[in-house]
């Protein structure tokens, strides 16, 4: 393993925690800037021009508060549980391409962390294995909220998983491979040739999908404020809280890369036009989170459960073994 | 040498967190310690080359741990401490036995492993993927078969036995529905 390797690899670390830590930032004023729009209000105006200092108040206060440990709580799973939501977005985005890889002088980079090839598979699961952090949070919190958060937690975990799973299942046998750079070399021809076109209904299964994973507005069961206080984050403050809230914001924001990639053709032919196309998709799927949450009320958990089992799994079955038949004849 | 840090480091993880598992009064303590043991375990697989099993090893063992904690959510308060009853001296003894005669053979291990010959060999050009599907399809189709016969008689089972109320949803019925279902079912008692 030579030197070079190991310095290029850190620095990609670096860069993506640096950039989507402060993108989970601008991700809370977007969201609180969008949703006002959609109801006819200002959003955040007085710290700054627009209300754009408003992340860094926010910020600080996070950073300055006290970091309250209740007292009937298991402390150590209690104090673990958020860092085990943050860093676990990040993890997965180790597997992601975010970008077609470029040159500065005659030295190549990728800017990929780690070129697995069974990228998406290790995505999937790391970023399942984020749900450990409400769960543990509400488990260790001695909150009766906060239980019923988990107990919401672990259901959708569950169910979710085996949609996420199967919904990618058809898209995967036409392009045979497990990884996201030849996803993004099959579609690679132009908007004719993106998966969406022959995969919709894949498309729209691993959405919702995606929207249950990250916790999003339709199904916003594990911390809906009107009904369970915060959930899982209820016995939280300071930063524990604000690490729950940038694992959240950096799955929103890798959810929507692997989206991009999986089913809109991702950065293209690799060009400078096809790296700004794939930020815009991904901008776009953002917008659409919180488009959603604008416009739609939460479901009910016994929905959300029906909605997993008796809808979209069937539908994601009918759909792999049309997609096999389609493939075979 | 990266390689042999990384196994180092991981193989120190993994056997502390199981054994918080196993000593552990707090049933918290001993789920999340499990999960995070078979997640380092996956790490092994990586550090072997095996991509496809470290990361099906991360999806399968998250969501079974998962649902352990669901079970630990319904039968304990998971913030207090579980006393244990009834120890036997026997079971002790046997179980210390059978550890000791493991250690054993896994410090003999290396002795015999010098003619051990993988069966399947890794082979350039063929992806992690292909290569289980390859041999998963083949020479063990008959064992993977049944075990999908196997959690289809699972499923059934597991919907026959939950599955008796299905038709009622108490978050849809009134409330005298339900305090009219309640007695007759307490006369049917």
């Amino acid at each position: 393993m030579d030197m070079a390797f190991i310095i290029e690899t850190v620095v990609k670390i670096v860069v993506i925690l640096l950039v989507f830590s402060a993108l989970a930032g601008f991700g809370t004023y977007f969201e609180r800037k969008v949703l006002a729009f959609m109801q006819r209000r200002l959003g955040p105006m007085h710290v700054g021009p627009y209300g754009l200092l408003q992340i860094a108040a926010d910020g600080i206060k996070l950073f300055t508060k006290e970091d309250i440990i209740p007292q009937n709580v298991v402390k150590p799973i209690f104090q673990i549980a958020p860092v085990i939501t943050a860093a676990t977005a990040f993890m997965a985005a180790a597997a992601i391409p975010f970008m077609p890889s470029f040159t500065i002088g005659d030295y190549t980079v990728h800017p990929i962390v780690a070129d697995i090839n069974i990228g998406i598979l290790y995505i999937l699961g790391v970023m399942g294995a984020g749900l450990y952090g409400p769960l543990l949070g509400g488990l260790a919190s001695a909150n009766k909220w906060s239980l019923i958060s988990t107990a919401r937690a672990a259901a959708i975990f569950i169910s979710y998983e085996v949609i996420t799973g199967l919904s990618i299942l058809a898209p995967l046998m036409m392009v045979g491979s497990l990884s996201l750079i030849d996803f993004n070399t099959y579609q690679a021809g132009g908007i004719g040739n993106w998966i969406v076109w022959s995969q919709p209904v894949a498309f729209i299964l691993f959405v919702i999908a995606g929207f249950a994973e990250t916790g999003r507005t339709p199904f916003h069961l594990v911390a809906n404020d009107h009904e369970i206080i915060d959930g899982f984050g209820t016995e939280y403050s300071g930063m524990r809280w604000g690490l729950f809230f940038i694992g959240e914001y950096a799955n929103m924001f890798f959810i929507s890369f692997v989206t991009a990639i999986l089913f809109l053709g991702g950065y293209g032919d690799g060009s400078l036009l096809g790296a700004l196309g794939l930020l815009l998709k991904v901008s776009f799927l953002f917008f659409f989170f919180l488009w959603t949450r604008a416009a739609w009320p939460d479901v009910r958990p016994d929905q959300l459960m029906w909605l997993c089992w008796k809808v979209l799994m069937p539908i994601a079955v009918i759909n792999i073994v049309i997609t096999g038949i389609v493939m075979m004849v | 040498m990266f390689e042999t840090i990384a196994f180092y480091l991981f193989a120190f993880l993994t056997v502390a967190m199981f054994s918080i598992t196993v000593f552990t009064r707090q049933a918290l303590y001993a789920l999340t310690a499990l999960a995070a043991g078979m997640i380092f375990i996956s790490a092994f697989y990586f550090l072997l080359g095996a991509d496809f099993l470290g990361a099906v090893q991360i999806i399968v063992y998250t969501g079974a741990v998962m649902a352990l904690y669901a079970f630990g959510m319904m039968f304990f308060d998971t913030t207090r401490y579980v006393n244990e009853h009834g120890r036997s001296p026997l079971i002790v003894f046997l179980l210390s036995g059978m550890a000791a005669l493991l250690v054993v053979v896994i410090f003999a291990a290396p002795i015999a492993s010098e003619n051990i010959v993988a069966n399947y060999p890794v082979q350039e050009g063929v992806g992690n993927s292909q290569a289980v599907g390859m041999v998963l399809f083949t020479k063990y189709l008959v064992p993977f078969e049944v075990a999908a016969v196997m959690l289809l008689v699972a499923m059934i089972a597991g919907i026959v036995l939950a599955g008796k109320k299905m038709d009622r949803s108490l978050t849809l019925m009134e409330e005298e529905e339900i305090e009219l279902a309640k007695q007759s079912q307490e006369k049917a008692v």
